[in-house]
């Protein structure tokens, strides 16, 4: 069963552990400057925001339909049968495909390196697979990142929109968009207004099947459109082989 | 030897230069240092120019091809050789460009070894790669002739039919196969250019542009080189190009029609100047010109109605490339001047090459020739002056 983040909003307080023990998990470098930067960047994978005194998080959804992972042509990234989604640098060619692909822009580049890296982040996929909990999730003081398996974390995700109704508005972000995403956001403001895409932007369908209808075409496409182009050619060639011919034919006739 | 500097050579010698120096940032200080590229701007000038237009002007050669070898229009033979020289040649220099923009270049092999069937940009690397090769071996029979080799003549003469077949193939998949790459973006490209369709408009615009660009091409070298103008060719290639421009606006209509767009696209907004721009480059203006008779039975009409519609289509391909994703992202994005240079400075290559090509190889029908050009052009080997006349316009 896949495992996955449930961040509740409403829970945090902005202290902005999660952003450091991330850094440390994936040898980032983390100080006062970078604790301050608002955004995501190749050094800096998860970002709690502030506005009118109300937080949230920001990191890759780890979607159940990577379009990074579709889109990229060596394959780099993949999503693991745990749940996150991984990238292997060796594979990486530099395209940056991914990153215009995915709906959330959450591939970063090292735009400064002359070996650049793509960056997000991991979901910490060895912990994981050791059956611990991700690093920001560990040491989350109140809670608000909670680490889990993503049916349990809907249930209960569900059970605190019923039980304070007030306090939430009524939408998981990320049980449905984009087909279902393995972080899944509850808050009290809409997650809009901090960057994140409306959901009827996105809509529910996973990103990979707006191209994989169009992909998977091809293989009926290929001996087809070769048929056709070689029929239209034996054709046209056919026609001028026999005017050749016949005209040999009357030359000969004539001489003789 | 001593070389004369004209005007243009010293033009060509600027692009190098300052090409050279911007290669040189690109690869020792990054592509941060050399581009506006950001993480929210992670596609710029390179791959909307280079990349998508590049391939789409290189689409003369599987279009003359198929038009003379497939439907055995025999009017277009002395136009094929050119135009598959243009689009080798685009295609190297598509594949240089991607040497730039490619954040691990030395890494492209990879993707012949990793696979990932579901993406798009895969397939479009795999026939990118095999296009290039066929035109290859289109192209080599120019090489064979110039040294006279009567067996691999006999040879590739052999192998042409399948060379064809497989060059059209392989561009009808690609072509289109580059307005597919941006249909996983849904959310981020703006409505005017998003379109399930996008894959058939690309491929539609091919046809177009490979039309205009024989056009373009064959009259710059006419006036490069001395050659005569053939107005039949052109005439048949205007003709034809009006065709192709009334389906392809035809089909735009339809999808804006279809998706309840009519009303949207004449209200002033940012994206909607570069959409007026780009609708009245790529039809209004050359529709409105061939429909002209005498606009079509002039070589100069024919050429300024051709450079229109090239004009237009680059302009379609930067909206969806780049104009599309402004409102999304938030901010505009302007190239640095290096990712111009060196934008300029692949494009000054191919000018410059198709000039060697054509002086050192038989591109152009021998009896076309005036009787005293070839011979002069050839006694400035390298840097011929119409390359450079080339090399300016
Ligand atoms: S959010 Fe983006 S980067 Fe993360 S898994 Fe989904 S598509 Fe990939
Ligand atoms: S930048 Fe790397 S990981 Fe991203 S799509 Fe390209 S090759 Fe794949
Ligand atoms: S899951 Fe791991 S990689 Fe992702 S933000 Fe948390 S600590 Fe960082």
């Amino acid at each position: 069963m896949s495992k996955a983040l449930l961040y509740d909003a409403t829970m945090c307080i902005g202290c902005k552990q999660c952003e450091s023990a991330c850094a440390e998990q994936n040898k980032l470098p983390y100080n006062d400057t970078i604790a301050a930067e608002s955004v995501q960047s190749a050094h800096k994978y998860t970002v709690v925001m502030t506005k009118d005194d109300k937080f949230m998080r920001r990191l890759c959804m780890h979607c159940e339909h990577p379009a990074c992972a579709s889109a990229c042509p060596v394959g780099a990234f993949h999503k693991t049968k745990e749940g996150p989604v991984v990238y292997d640098v060796w594979k990486c060619i530099g395209c940056r495909y991914c990153m215009v692909a995915c709906a959330f822009s959450q591939p970063k580049y090292e735009w400064g390196s002359l070996n650049p890296r793509v960056r997000k982040c991991i979901m910490c996929p060895d912990r994981v697979a050791a059956g611990k909990q991700t690093a920001c999730a560990e040491i989350c003081p109140t809670g608000a990142t909670k680490f889990g398996d993503r049916d349990d974390l809907i249930q209960e995700a569900k059970q605190r929109l019923s039980q304070n109704p007030d306090t939430y508005l009524p939408r998981i972000y990320g049980l449905n968009e984009v087909g279902g995403t393995c972080v899944l956001i509850l808050s009290s403001k809409k997650v809009e207004e901090y960057g994140y895409p409306a959901s009827e932007r996105i809509g529910d369908t996973p990103m990979p099947e707006y191209t994989g209808r169009v992909m998977e075409r091809i293989p009926d496409f290929i001996p087809v459109w070769s048929l056709v182009l070689g029929g239209i050619y034996w054709i046209s060639h056919r026609r001028e082989e026999v005017a050749a011919a016949e005209a040999e034919e009357e030359k000969n006739g004539s001489a003789r | 030897m001593k070389i004369k500097l004209t005007f243009w050579r010293v033009v060509f010698i600027v692009i190098m230069v300052l090409g050279l120096y911007s290669s040189f940032i690109r690869y020792f200080r990054g592509l941060g240092a050399v581009s506006n590229m950001t993480d929210q701007f992670p596609w710029g000038l390179w791959i909307g120019f280079d990349c998508l237009c590049g391939v789409m002007l290189a689409a003369g050669g599987f279009i003359m091809v198929g038009a003379v070898y497939l439907f055995n229009v025999e009017r277009l033979h002395s136009v094929v050789r050119p135009a598959v020289l243009t689009a080798f040649l685009g295609y190297i220099l598509f594949i240089v460009g991607l040497l730039f923009d490619l954040g691990r270049p030395w890494y492209i092999w990879h993707q012949l070894i990793y696979m990932n069937p579901h993406s798009v940009m895969f397939e479009v690397g795999l026939c990118v790669m095999t296009y290039t090769t066929v035109l290859f071996f289109e192209f080599l029979p120019n090489v064979f002739e110039r040294f006279n080799l009567k067996t691999a003549i006999k040879w590739t003469n052999k192998i042409y039919p399948v060379l064809i077949v497989l060059g059209i193939l392989l561009s009808t998949l690609h072509q289109s196969s580059l307005g597919s790459l941006y249909l996983i973006m849904p959310s981020k490209l703006h409505p005017f250019w998003y379109t399930p369709a996008l894959p058939f408009f690309f491929f539609g615009s091919a046809i177009a542009v490979g039309l205009a660009m024989t056009i373009f091409e064959s009259t710059q070298s006419a006036k490069a080189f001395g050659r005569q103008l053939e107005l039949p060719v052109l005439v048949t290639l205007g003709g034809a190009l009006l065709v192709a421009l009334w389906v392809n606006a035809l089909l735009r209509f339809e999808d804006y029609y279809h998706r309840g767009m009519l009303t949207q696209i004449f209200k002033p907004s940012y994206e909607a100047y570069f959409l007026w721009l780009e609708l009245t480059l790529t039809f209004v203006i050359p529709i409105a010109m061939l429909s002209f008779k005498k606009v079509r039975l002039s070589p100069q009409l024919l050429y300024l109605a051709s450079i229109f519609t090239l004009l237009g289509f680059i302009t379609n391909r930067l909206n969806i490339a780049l104009i599309g994703f402004e409102t999304y992202v938030g901010h505009h994005y302007v190239p640095k001047w290096t990712e111009f240079s060196i934008t300029v400075m692949i494009i000054a290559l191919g000018f410059f090459l198709f000039g060697v090509a054509v002086n050192y190889l038989p591109i152009f029908p021998k009896a076309k020739y005036g009787a005293a050009l070839p011979r002069q052009t050839k006694a400035e080997p390298l840097l011929g002056t119409a390359v450079l006349t080339h090399a300016g316009d």
